[in-house]
């Protein structure tokens, strides 16, 4: 099993989980963040004072899957999130060492 | 003279369109700081409405209204006594109720300057105070008939004077006192939440038109020609200061649509009933241009005057206080008289200009003193990691938004 962590443009949270439910992955968790990258921040202007600001929203998701799965996860992810600006976003992948499914205490590829 | 009971409706309607902007100004302003004190923000400006209330009926219009000093009144109208007689055209007691929710809203005009930093229990002594020493007397300078500068023969309609200078001189002072917030100049400090300072405009905008119309005491056409002139002050002001940002700063604001209308708002206030025809815009335009280019006062001299109510208040009362005396017009007004540009010649500056200039000199000097007592006694401001911690939880253990 892996845990597939993708970080989007907040725009584009709809087209990646209607990419992820049609290729069959039946649960995500997402969470609103906020961070940096080669994008960087932008800069706001109140009454003429100019402000740098540098952590630009996104969105985090999270989603557990089958091994045998992970790369249609991941193309579907990056795929549906590219808009081909800077600021589209990274997906990593890590190994999940244990998995339990807490109303019925099934372990492992079951519990996905 | 008697009762006239359309133009006490008026003056009752308008005492309850003034009480409503001291909520707006709470989210005028508290839109402006960052969310960890927005409640802080709030809580000053409401808790005005309830000491200040209290001071006035105890003593506030006494002194600003009672016997025939020219400084102070006497005690004669203590608690309230003795004002169930007839003022002009109302009974005494709407004039009372009026009057009362200026002196509400003007203490917490200081609020902004102070954002993010000032010690509640510290604030509650200073307006409870600075009502006292400063408020009520001027208000009595101003708008009692023996007062010295309502016999001088200087003009202050709504307040730009007694209100506005008033208030954003002494914000002034308290700020010198008091010394900027942590991280001023090195850390962004963005405002929170602009859509509340939108509605808290549209809340003053709305109320503003009591406050100066209200003014007139009387529902006639010295109130009506305020409610244009009001209006038409606030529409100029926002323009004149958006264009002026548009083209330094290269964006038209939301928060300068709002700073804009504020300004025109400040300047027309003494202006409101004197003045007719094409003047409100001129003098809002001024204001919101003028006020916009005081905004770099306090980068230039260094005072942490957190949401621009010198720039605003300070600058929006003198600009509107001295152009009166060009502007005036007793053809509107034949209680007011004639500016410069209206055949008046210079006596009505010279005088607008005595009035502002007494009114600056003694509102910093005692609020200054004011509030460097207070700083030596109870402390002005909140501890290091109070600050940091929000006002909301270190002064009122809430928090504005759950997460």
């Amino acid at each position: 099993m892996k845990l597939i962590t993708a970080i989007i443009k907040p725009f584009k949270l709809d087209e990646v989980k209607d990419a992820l439910k049609a290729i069959g992955v039946t649960g995500m968790t997402v969470t609103e963040v906020r961070g940096f990258g080669r994008q960087g921040g932008h800069t706001e202007t109140y009454r003429g004072a100019e402000y740098k600001i540098d952590f630009v929203p996104k969105v985090s998701l999270d989603v557990v899957v089958d091994d045998s799965v992970v790369s249609d996860v991941v193309e579907a992810i990056a795929s549906a999130a590219s808009s081909e600006k800077i600021g589209d976003g990274k997906i990593w992948v890590t190994d999940v060492e244990r998995l339990v499914r807490i109303r019925t205490g099934e372990e492992g590829p079951q519990a996905v | 003279m008697s009762i006239d009971t359309g133009d006490t409706a008026w003056v009752l309607i308008s005492a309850a369109l003034v009480l409503f902007m001291t909520p707006g100004l709470a989210f005028f302003y508290g839109g402006m700081v960052r969310s960890r004190h927005v409640l802080g923000m709030l809580m000053q400006n409401i808790f005005s409405m309830g000491i200040i209330s209290v001071l006035w009926s105890a003593i506030g219009y006494s002194i600003a209204f009672g016997g025939e000093g020219s400084l102070v009144g006497d005690f004669s109208h203590v608690f309230l006594a003795d004002t169930d007689g007839v003022s002009g055209s109302i009974p005494t007691i709407a004039f009372v109720a009026f009057q009362m929710m200026f002196a509400v809203i003007t203490p917490a005009l200081i609020t902004g300057a102070t954002a993010d930093r000032l010690k509640f229990g510290a604030y509650a002594v200073l307006i409870s105070v600075w009502a006292l020493l400063v408020y009520f007397p001027v208000a009595r300078w101003v708008w009692n008939e023996n007062g010295w500068i309502f016999s001088m023969g200087a003009l202050d309609f709504a307040g730009g004077a007694a209100i506005h200078i008033n208030a954003g001189v002494a914000a002034l002072a308290v700020v010198l006192v008091i010394g900027n917030r942590i991280g001023h100049g090195s850390e962004p400090m963005p405002p929170h939440n602009l859509p509340y300072t939108v509605l808290g405009t549209g809340i003053l905008w709305f109320g503003w038109i009591g406050f100066n119309a209200g003014s007139a005491l009387a529902a006639n056409g010295v109130a009506a020609q305020a409610v244009v002139n009001t209006h038409l002050a606030a529409a100029a002001g926002m323009l004149g200061w958006l264009l002026v940002e548009r083209r330094s700063a290269g964006h038209a604001t939301t928060l300068g649509a709002a700073s804009g209308a504020v300004a025109g708002l400040v300047a027309i206030t003494p202006c409101a009933g004197f003045v007719g025809g094409a003047s409100p815009l001129i003098i809002g335009g001024i204001a919101g241009v003028l006020c916009y280019l005081a905004l770099g006062l306090k980068s230039k001299f260094n005072f942490d005057d957190s949401l621009d109510v010198i720039a605003v208040h300070l600058v929006g009362g003198i600009i509107g206080t001295i152009l009166l005396g060009l502007f005036a017009d007793t053809s509107v007004n034949e209680g007011g008289a004639d500016g410069l540009l209206y055949g008046g010649g210079t006596e009505l500056l010279i005088d607008q200009t005595v009035a502002a200039v007494a009114v600056m000199a003694y509102s910093f000097v005692i609020t200054y003193i004011i509030a460097k007592v207070i700083d030596a006694t109870m402390g002005l401001r909140v501890e290091e990691t109070a600050e940091r911690t929000g006002l909301d939880q270190s002064q009122h253990a809430e928090s504005a938004y759950q997460a």
